[in-house]
């Protein structure tokens, strides 16, 4: 594909799509079609378009790619050979290959009050009906209409009122295809009253040449004083390419916090966060940690949206460049007018770590209201050469030195990670991909 | 165990170190004086391996190696240890694990296995004691928002834990209190033994009351220009620098 006209002939000539037929018949049929036009008025995004200015989308969509979102199956021994472990995380897990849900892989907890089941066994849930693709924010997204037209399945889950599971939740995406795929998964999360759930979601590719570009949309739901603990590891290998949308819902007295990470090697990762604040009382923190190694394009755009007074959100955001990695922050906050007594902070950190890595941040206050507390931060730096030679002053090698730092500077978001699994998966993961560099 | 030989240094192109020598032999402590901006700190950087100073020439062998050839970090796993005029605060890395880190560098580099935890604990124990660090101060980052004082005491804990052959102290007393100084030159001289040595830099001769030097150099604009025992140090606290200075001067005319 090579121009925009392609691009929509292409997608065009996936429509209706096996998909669509298949349910036809289904409550959101309307729905996709609705979706497949607002994505033609949308029109496919070029550096021209202001929210993708640092990254050429269209670059990244030159290949010929299949709509056919085939199942993809795989074993439980090649399951084993994924590397989505994270050692000693005691949890619940959920497989997902090509975004369709495998029970016979999967470790789901007893059935209670919490629902997990494969989005298109709930096409007729009331909750489904009631939210799917009514994110405000998802509205002026191309990549999320594209989604809603064409995504094949995803994930569903609902917890009851009150409801609340031992241990997390470990979310397992696998993406495997023998030919380049645009593979669209669509998930929707919806936590009633009262309940708190922690979820780990992981995604990894199994391709071995083929490119698999994900173009996924997770809806979240948070009814009021439900408290949702999200940690995003994204971690595929290099030819994926991933556009992942996660627009939240907070009704009041909320909480909702969420960790972005994004490690090596995809060659382009594009985060779409957005959390509506629809009720008073919510608390969001949103923190990312991304590293990017040899030529990763790492874009987060971020958006806060305080519709309603007395919301706290807290942003932070670090990046660790390596290599020729790129990386771009784009973080709005809006505050209307009515949203008084709004809290909201807002704070990216950068660690260019080679001289051809590269970061494009831009903070996008848009506030309404004149009784708030809003700040915003941008810094980027490298190491500091004072630190260096102390550590090394003391034997310890450049390698364990650089490590040292690089941990620390991200310490202020691993601290914050509440499963210590995860804090050491984190921390090896750093460890290796930083060693990785040096000894390049 | 530490021979310098006309040891010749700049930092950004300017001339700092104008031929320095000296030797320091096992179990020896050898002070350092001179006024402000003479090269004290300079000569401990070089010898530290400080990457932004050039060693323009000279050479410096200790303990039979080519010191100048060697990483920062192979200086100090062969022995050497400098104990900072400013030491650097780095938060985020906790200090118990960066001595561990440093510990089992150290370790590793002479093929023995990183540490046990309770074996590393105990000495942390031990060598906190000695020089009388605040335990609370071990789990806080690295120096982060320690005091003066706290800093120094800090320095002269990794020197103990990590126990060099040639320990380089940069004005470790300045910032201590009355008490602290006691404490921290017990310590050392407690350190102190027949087949390790010291070089100490100060300002004070108060220091050398508690931590008494075998030799005692001035060192004056780049170069040593006096070395005596530690009735130098007597005589520089009672007449200051100027009579040294003169001397010089009227050397360089002639
Ligand atoms: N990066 C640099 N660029 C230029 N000059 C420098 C640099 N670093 C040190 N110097 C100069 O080198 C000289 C020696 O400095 P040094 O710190 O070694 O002195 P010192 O003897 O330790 O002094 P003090 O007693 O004040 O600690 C000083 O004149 C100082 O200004
Ligand atoms: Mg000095």
């Amino acid at each position: 594909m090579t121009s925009d006209k392609s691009f929509f002939d292409f997608i065009s000539n996936g429509l209706p799509g096996p998909e669509l037929r298949e349910d036809a018949d289904n409550a959101i049929l309307p729905a996709r079609q609705l979706a497949f036009s607002r994505f033609r008025a949308l029109g496919l995004p070029s550096v021209k378009t202001e929210e993708w200015r640092y990254t050429n989308i269209q670059r990244f969509l030159k290949d010929s790619f299949s709509l056919a979102q085939e199942e993809g199956t795989i074993t439980a021994e090649q399951l084993k050979t994924v590397n989505t472990k994270i050692p000693q995380l005691d949890s619940y897990t959920a497989v997902l290959v090509n975004g369709r849900l495998q029970i016979a892989l999967s470790k789901l907890p007893a059935e209670g009050k919490i629902t997990i089941s494969k989005l298109s066994d709930a096409a007729n849930n009331t909750q489904l009906q009631l939210w799917f693709d009514k994110h405000p924010h998802l509205q002026q997204q191309p990549f999320a209409a594209l989604n809603a037209a064409l995504f094949a399945d995803g994930l569903f889950i609902e917890a009851g009122q009150n409801a609340s599971l031992d241990k997390p939740l470990h979310i397992i995406h696998i993406y495997t295809t023998a030919e380049n795929a645009f593979i669209q998964p669509r998930h929707l999360l919806v936590l009633h009253k009262g309940a708190t759930l922690e979820i780990v979601e992981s995604s990894v590719g199994m391709n071995e040449t083929a490119i698999a570009f994900v173009n996924s949309v997770t809806e979240i739901i948070l009814e009021e004083n439900a408290e949702l603990w999200h940690y995003n590891l994204q971690s595929s290998e290099k030819n994926s390419r991933h556009i992942y949308h996660t627009s939240t819902v907070q009704k009041a007295d909320s909480r909702y916090h969420h960790f972005n990470f994004t490690l090596p090697s995809a060659e382009l990762t594009r985060n779409n966060l957005s959390v509506a604040l629809t009720g008073s009382n919510t608390e969001t923190n949103l923190h990312g940690l991304y590293l990017a190694t040899d030529e990763q394009h790492v874009d987060n755009h971020t958006f806060v949206d305080h519709l309603v007074p007395n919301c706290n959100s807290n942003e932070l955001y670090k990046g660790v460049l390596l290599d020729n990695s790129n990386g771009v922050f784009t973080g709005k906050i809006h505050v209307h007018q009515d949203a008084q007594k709004t809290n909201a902070f807002q704070q990216n950190n950068n660690l260019l770590m080679s001289e051809k890595a590269s970061i494009n941040s831009q903070p996008q206050l848009e506030i309404y209201a004149d009784d708030v507390k809003c700040s915003h931060g941008f810094t980027v730096g490298r190491f500091s050469e004072e630190s260096l030679f102390y550590l090394r002053s003391r034997g310890i090698g450049e390698e364990a030195a650089k490590t040292l730092l690089v941990n620390a500077f991200a310490f202020d978001i691993t601290d914050q990670v509440h499963i210590p699994a995860l804090q050491d998966f984190l921390s090896e993961k750093i460890r290796k991909y930083v060693s990785g560099a040096i000894n390049n | 165990m530490l021979t310098i030989k006309n040891l010749h240094a700049e930092v950004d192109g300017k001339k700092i170190l104008k031929g320095i020598n000296l030797e320091i032999k096992r179990g020896e402590m050898h002070a350092i004086m001179g006024p402000n901006g003479s090269g004290k700190s300079s000569l401990s950087s070089v010898l530290a391996g400080r990457e932004n100073y050039t060693v323009t020439e000279g050479e410096v062998i200790f303990e039979g190696k080519n010191l100048l050839d060697l990483s920062p970090e192979n200086r100090a796993r062969e022995g050497i240890f400098l104990a900072f005029q400013y030491p650097v605060e780095i938060p985020g890395v906790s200090n118990l694990n960066f001595l561990k880190t440093a510990l089992n560098e150290i370790r590793t580099y002479h093929g023995l296995a990183p540490i046990e935890a309770k074996e590393f604990l105990k000495l942390t124990k031990e060598k906190q004691q000695l020089v009388d660090f605040n335990a609370n101060l071990m789990n806080r980052s690295l120096n982060e928002g320690f005091s003066g004082g706290e800093k120094k005491r800090n320095e002269v804990f990794q020197l103990a834990m990590l126990d060099p052959k040639l320990a380089i102290l940069d004005e470790t007393d300045s910032g201590l209190d009355i008490d602290a100084l006691r404490i921290v030159a017990a310590g050392v001289n407690k350190l102190r033994s027949a087949d390790k040595a010291f070089m100490v830099i100060t300002h004070y001769q108060r220091l050398l009351d508690y931590i008494v030097p075998d030799f005692v150099h001035v060192l004056y604009d780049g170069r040593i220009v006096k070395t005596g025992n530690k009735e130098l140090a007597l005589e520089l606290e009672e007449k200051g620098y100027d009579w040294l200075k003169e001397e010089v001067h009227q050397k360089e005319s002639v």
